[in-house]
């Protein structure tokens, strides 16, 4: 059984790995292990954008995951953008092993409020199950309070709850539990 | 249910194509990608892409605007949403003129685009179900959509064959799903009264005084809310057949009212002191014993005479269980392919354990027994596994027996059960076995349930 790699993208929050850690613990049977933090990679920056390529630091996770490593998933703060469209909170490849999200939108600082610490945990944990989720071949659920459900704002992201609604969690079950699937 | 949409992505830039299909697969779609106009050709020749996007410009080779009108040479029905930049906002508004669907400008909200497709398929969804629904009303109801080798159910049908020209009532025995309603329509759409309404009333659905106004209709003011006249399923009838299901189940009084109409074929609306005359055939059907009815004085002998003129009774599944797998050939392709699902067979295992199950609810359990495993099955063909919660029911016993297994494979079973209980969160799972959860971990890897 491989591990749950955990890794950061330039600089965090202070507990934000912490966070990640339990929420990976609670739904994955999977050692989790964290990896060294890695840097921004320079040309992932769109200056015209001022914002990030999540392709170019997906491109730069698959070169750095270690070779057991099952599934890798990178936290960053910085703004993440892919050309089609104005922001991402995370991506996934879809039934593969890398996955990012970004917490410079869940913050409130965003939007112009003052800082809640506890709002961002349950946002990034919300955020984590969902991209971690795809890379165990969940796709969209159109159940709002699930996990998996689309956030194209801030406000379904708090729609959500901290966990999966019970068809996608069988899906997980099916998937650890199986015989012929591979994790 | 996404699978049948795939989506196409032209784009000349890698970082687009391969960005944009990454968040497309992540709701549920076929994605593929294609550099040029001409690779999107190629691809578009073999798959009949749903929507396509397509970049409006592409250096070298075919642009935007060409690349759609060739596709849509190929394939008229795709929508095609052009790609556009804020520059070339012009030209995208021209490809709209040509035959795009719509056009978006990049980079734009996630909300827009993911509005936008929904509402693309939501419509391509309307339209496929609307051709459906218009095969489904063109298609005549035969004697061939009755599925038997059973001799007693040839005999019946060639008795529906016979009787269908004729305007003798009809009563159909059978336990509830043996395909009764079926029959009828079998004896309706075979005769000369084809061309002409065949009206369905379940008796047992509703109240006396319901019951009679649905059959005969009102006259206006016959009663509070009875604003217009109203004609009822006699009516409505007229020159076809009606059929009476669960007719066991009527009160004396509509008892009455019915024989009338049998014997006369005039009755009044609710209401009403006009009599109102009708040309319909009657056809009757019930899960219950009318003669014994009869004789327990529930229902009326000289109405069971009228309705009794020819009699068929529908075997339960049970006494033709030769026809269990001929029916669930048939239903396995059919409701398949109406959920879209990839399942195309049945196999010997399995038609055995159908084989040998009761069917209580008859070929109706048999339909939806073989609905729900094409819903949960993960394989192209069912299997004696998909139906193992079928033999479960049947007739396990009720006490907990412990199966004649190893003891791993009982701790791997436990450990799925309770993974399956908390709907897969691991953290309640380990504390339900009462293990930590990377004693839980090593078990599954143990057991090589994770690879």
């Amino acid at each position: 059984m491989n591990d749950l790699c955990i890794v950061a993208i330039g600089s965090l929050p202070a507990r934000a790995l912490d966070w990640i850690e339990d929420a990976a613990a609670e739904w994955f049977p999977l050692p989790i292990r964290r990896l060294a933090p890695l840097s921004i990679p320079e040309g992932a920056y769109d200056a015209k954008r001022k914002q990030y390529q999540s392709v170019e630091m997906m491109r730069m996770l698959a070169q750095h995951a270690p070779r057991d490593a099952s599934r890798v998933l990178a936290v960053t703060d910085v703004d993440l953008a892919i050309p089609m469209l104005s922001f991402l909170f995370g991506q996934a490849q879809f039934d593969g092993p890398i996955a990012i999200v970004s917490l410079c939108r869940l913050h409130q600082e965003f939007y112009g409020l003052p800082p809640e610490e506890n709002l961002l945990r349950e946002r990034a944990v919300k955020e984590v199950l969902h991209e971690l989720g795809h890379t165990f071949g969940l796709v969209h659920c159109a159940e709002t309070a699930c996990a998996m459900s689309l956030a194209t704002h801030i406000e379904l992201v708090d729609a959500k709850a901290e966990q999966y609604c019970a068809r996608c969690g069988m899906q997980l079950v099916q998937r650890f539990t199986s015989r012929e699937a591979t994790v | 249910m996404k699978k049948n949409w795939p989506i196409l992505v032209v784009d000349d830039e890698d970082v687009m194509c391969e960005s944009m299909g990454a968040w497309l697969r992540e709701d549920g779609y076929h994605v593929d990608t294609a550099s040029s106009g001409q690779k999107a050709l190629e691809l578009a020749k073999a798959m009949d892409y749903a929507i396509c996007f397509v970049d409006l410009k592409m250096p070298g080779g075919m642009d935007g605007i060409e690349t759609m009108m060739e596709i849509h040479r190929i394939r008229p029905e795709s929508s095609i949403i052009i790609i556009t930049a804020y520059a070339t906002v012009d030209t995208a508004i021209q490809a709209m003129k040509e035959g795009a669907q719509e056009y978006i400008v990049k980079p734009c909200n996630p909300q827009e685009i993911s509005m936008l497709v929904s509402r693309i398929l939501k419509l391509k969804k309307l339209q496929s179900e609307n051709a459906i629904l218009r095969k489904k009303l063109n298609r005549q109801y035969r004697h061939s959509d009755i599925i038997t080798k059973n001799p007693r159910m040839g005999e019946i049908l060639a008795l529906t064959r016979d009787v269908a020209d004729l305007r003798s009532t009809v009563l159909i025995r059978g336990e509830s799903g043996t395909g009764k309603e079926l029959v009828a329509r079998a004896v309706h759409f075979s005769g000369n009264r084809a061309e002409k309404p065949f009206i369905v009333v379940s008796c047992a659905a509703l109240t006396e005084t319901l019951l009679e106004s649905e059959l005969f209709g009102y006259e206006k003011g016959a009663f509070t809310g009875a604003a217009t006249q109203v004609k009822g399923k006699f009516e409505m009838a007229h020159g076809g057949t009606i059929f009476l299901d669960e007719i066991g189940d009527i009160s004396p009084k509509l008892q009455a009212d019915l024989l009338r109409v049998l014997q006369e074929r005039r009755f009044y609306r609710v209401g009403g002191n006009q009599e109102v005359e009708v040309d319909v055939r009657i056809i009757a059907a019930t899960n219950k014993n009318l003669s014994e009815e009869v004789q327990a004085g529930r229902f009326r002998e000289d109405l069971y005479y009228r309705l009794n003129v020819i009699e068929i009774r529908l075997p339960a599944l049970r006494e033709r269980r030769e026809d269990v797998p001929l029916l669930a050939e048939h239903f396995v392709q059919h409701i398949s392919s109406a959920l879209g699902r990839d399942v195309s067979g049945i196999s010997a295992a399995a038609l055995k354990v159908l084989i040998a199950y009761d069917w209580p609810g008859n070929v109706r359990e048999l339909e939806n027994v073989i609905e729900r495993a094409i819903v949960t099955c993960r394989n192209g063909t069912l299997d004696e596994q998909d139906f193992s919660w079928l033999e479960r029911n049947a007739g396990q016993p009720q006490n907990w027996e412990v199966p004649d297994v190893s003891l791993g494979e009982l701790e791997r079973r436990a450990i799925v059960a309770a993974l399956e209980r908390k709907h897969g969160n691991v953290k309640e799972a380990s504390t339900a076995l009462g293990i930590d959860r990377s004693t839980l971990y090593d078990k599954l890897k143990r057991y090589e349930i994770v690879h």
